[in-house]
């Protein structure tokens, strides 16, 4: 169902929304949040259906990774609640967390660590006995394609392998849950649809995954459901037909958000 | 261009006020105590000057030469250098060197300790203030000797910097920067035996011609120009300007030198490493304590940020005897408490150490206890038994047997003082500090002040702690009183460890209430 929400202009006091879905994997209501003057996320309810494939759409500086830092205990929000499975993440972080794997965008791994060691911390750090850990760190860098680089410090990885490892640590726990903040940037073609096998069986066994990208085409391709933020607010949600109502997400998309430029601009960049 | 550089640095300062308001206090604390401190100086000199113009020329020469020497070095071990203006950002601008350095030096001296030179040096000048034509060469000489302590700060830790961060050559150099450090140590007991006796003319003399040989010096040389001039000896006053020039053009050369090859290789993590098998993650108790205990050490082990805080360790007790005048100085007995004072004190900003990754120890939910003791087991493991061999060392250099339970209770309370208070201080002090991968001297931007109040408070508190031990742990000694001393050993231990416990169980609170907090002030830093 497409709602194009109207822009709230401040942070509703007692949310008026309905009351979070207990079902549903991820339920977030009222999420609001502002850096000193600049609001970022201005009220996002938002419902992840368990066992959906779910793409979070927007333009850059839409709020997309901070309504997911939000909804995954990173970044304490000014007003709103996240339930993960039922849970309210904010008030019992400890067994909401357990419930979710994270790929967090823009964040520094422990890089002096090997490939091997880092699947190995997150795996202990989420209090997993050591058998199961080394079994599935092994699976994890086999079918991420990282077992030549096991040993390898990952500050000496690529960009891509850094993307890889880091969601390695994300699936380590084999979480209810998985929320994946741009896991396909710099990734190389083949790892890509590697990692969209592994997504897909994953969703096919009953697991739920979030992911943000502005890559349209592979939104399209790869989720069934869809969100499009912009400016901190909720444009439209829904499984990927209902939100496109017939026309390319990408179309959509721009009709939603609006902001394309005439061709006009730069003439001075014409090389000739 | 020198004028834009020097204003973006002057932006860049506003904008850190605008973001935080403790970086403001902080700044307008740190500029209370600069001029302060230049209005002593100035008008110390100035009086000094008018009544003994020869005394007042001395003491400018050696007390400027201890703060060109300081611009030079401490940098290399303590607070780094500022890099708000960072050369590897001007790369793509293609700006010429020549103007990137007078820009780079010129927006230098716009910082506290830089103002404060400035300004202290040109109104140093004004101490001959009898003989106008004395106050201009003075002042051509401060010019001389602030540019000389900006280009030479640049061009040690630049030009040091790509050693200092290889572990192979960090050692090395190490050493050899100590080694000025570790010449004081005679120069200061031969002034102290040739005042020996001395009444205060004889004293007046020693002043006078240690100054007279300082001024030679690379760092002496300008602060002698208005000396020279005033005494009218035309020929020193033209060598002093010399040596001063020569020094400044070397250091010119050198700086541009190592920049050109800095831009050109910026520093990497060295050649790609392996490591084989899961080290440490496969010898330390599978728990998440233990998986952060193993992170930790193995952190030690391999970022020279760790490494970089307890490499002047080794040479601690060369340095002491030096200072002591040889063994059977009581002198040693510090070592071992100091050690164990760094040793704490070096995971006082873990979390900040941690930068971003930290988003890790927040997304797994891992709890304060595993986090704050995963982050002490490891030097309390290691820290004991080498503070116990110094302790024990230092008393068998200093001949006092009778005082090692003093001293060995004065070390290990430090030492778990100190691990107590780092425990607390780095879950809620977070101040920026390098960033994984970059050079241990490199100040981030608008860090300095900030640190530097962090840093205080941390060492006040531990301070404040200590000093039970230290007051018993300093009486058995000296006294000496072997009761004290057992007395010491049994209230180190306890005290420590109550404080041990009490710092991690605090800072382990502070953890669960405020991690993503904490996480949000790392992210706002980088």
């Amino acid at each position: 169902m497409v709602e194009p929400t109207p822009a709230p202009q401040s942070p509703a006091v007692d949310s008026p929304s309905a009351p979070p879905d207990p079902r549903a994997a991820l339920s977030l209501r009222g999420l609001w949040k502002r850096f000193g003057e600049k609001t970022a996320v201005a009220g996002i309810d938002l419902d992840v259906p368990a066992g959906s494939f779910y793409g979070l759409v927007g333009p850059n500086g839409a709020g997309k990774t901070t309504t997911l830092s939000m909804a995954t205990g990173l970044l304490r929000p000014d007003h709103g609640t996240a339930h993960v499975h039922g849970t309210d993440l904010w008030a019992d972080p400890v067994a909401g967390k357990a419930r979710l794997g994270v790929l967090p965008d823009g964040v520094r791994l422990f890089d002096r660590l090997t490939g091997a060691q880092l699947i190995t911390y997150a795996g202990l750090l989420r209090g997993m006995d050591r058998d199961t850990v080394a079994e599935r760190t092994t699976d994890l860098l086999a079918a991420l394609d990282l077992t030549a680089d096991a040993d390898t410090f990952v500050v000496d990885y690529s960009a891509g392998m850094t993307k890889k490892i880091a969601l390695a640590t994300a699936l380590i726990h084999a979480p209810r849950t998985l929320v994946l903040d741009e896991p396909f940037e710099a990734v190389d073609p083949v790892s890509a649809a590697n990692i969209r096998d592994i997504l897909a069986d994953y969703v096919r066994s009953g697991g739920t995954v979030v992911v943000s990208s502005h890559v349209m085409d592979l939104v399209q391709r790869m989720c069934d459901h869809v969100a499009v933020v912009a400016g901190g607010h909720l444009l439209a949600a829904g499984t990927i037909d209902e939100v496109r109502g017939g026309a390319s997400l990408e179309d959509r998309f721009v009709e939603l958000v609006g902001g394309r430029q005439s061709t006009e601009g730069l003439a001075w960049l014409r090389s000739s | 261009m020198v004028a834009q550089f020097v204003r973006l640095k002057l932006r860049l300062m506003a904008n850190g006020f605008r973001r935080s308001a403790w970086q403001t206090i902080a700044f307008l604390l740190g500029l209370l105590y600069g001029v302060g401190i230049v209005g002593l100086v100035v008008v110390g000199t100035i009086v000094l000057g008018s009544s003994d113009p020869v005394m007042a020329g001395a003491i400018t020469v050696l007390v400027g030469a201890v703060v060109v020497l300081g611009w030079w070095v401490v940098p290399l071990f303590a607070f780094g250098v500022d890099a708000t203006l960072d050369p590897q950002r001007f790369v793509l601008f293609g700006i010429p060197q020549r103007r990137l350095l007078a820009g780079l030096a010129a927006a230098g001296v716009v910082s506290i300790p830089g103002i404060v030179t400035a300004v202290s040096a040109l109104g140093v000048s004004f101490a001959w203030w009898r003989t106008p034509l004395a106050v201009l060469a003075a002042l051509v000489g401060a010019v001389l000797a602030v540019s000389l302590c900006v280009v030479g700060s640049r061009a040690t830790t630049t030009a040091l910097a790509p050693l200092l961060e290889s572990r192979r050559y960090r050692e090395v150099v190490t050493v050899a920067a100590f080694v000025p450090l570790v010449l004081i140590g005679p120069a200061f007991a031969g002034l102290m035996s040739g005042l020996d006796g001395v009444d205060g003319d004889g004293a007046r003399a020693a002043v006078v011609g240690l100054g007279d040989v300082v001024a030679w010096t690379p760092f002496g040389a300008p602060w002698g120009l208005g000396a020279a001039v005033h005494d009218g000896a035309w020929g020193l006053a033209l060598a002093r300007l010399v040596v001063s020039l020569a020094t400044l053009g070397v250091g010119w050369v050198v700086w541009d030198r190592a920049l050109r090859r800095a831009l050109v290789t910026p520093p990497t993590a060295g050649a790609g490493g392996r490591a084989k098998g899961l080290g440490f993650f496969s010898r330390f108790p599978a728990t998440p304590t233990g998986a952060v205990a193993a992170r930790t050490a193995t952190y030690w082990l391999r970022d020279p940020r760790y490494s970089g805080s307890i490499a002047v360790i080794p040479l601690l007790p060369v340095v002491l005897l030096v200072l002591g005048g040889g063994p059977g100085s009581e002198v040693f007995l510090v070592l071992a408490p100091v050690t164990a004072w760094m040793l704490g004190f070096a995971i006082s900003a873990d979390v900040a150490y941690d930068h971003t990754a930290f988003a890790l120890h927040v997304s797994t939910g891992v709890d304060g206890r595993a986090d704050r003791w995963g982050r002490v087991l490891p030097v309390l493991v290691a820290g004991v038994p080498v503070t116990i061999a110094f302790a024990i060392a230092s008393v068998w250099v200093a001949g006092r047997w009778d005082a090692l339970p003093a001293e060995l209770g004065l070390t290990l309370g430090t030492l778990l003082v100190s691990l107590g208070v780092s425990s607390a201080a780095s879950a809620r002090l977070v101040y920026p500090v390098p960033k994984p991968g970059d050079s241990p001297f490199k100040q981030p931007q608008g860090a300095g002040m900030a640190v530097m109040v962090s840093q205080s408070a941390a060492l006040a508190i531990m301070f404040a702690l200590t000093l039970p031990v230290l007051v018993l742990g300093v009486l058995a000694i000296v006294l000496p009183s072997a009761v004290l001393g057992w007395v010491t050993l049994v209230v180190g231990l306890g005290l420590g460890a109550v404080v041990l416990v009490l710092g991690a169980r605090w800072g382990a609170r502070v953890y669960d209430r405020r991690s993503p907090e904490l996480l949000q002030r790392i992210v706002s830093f980088a």
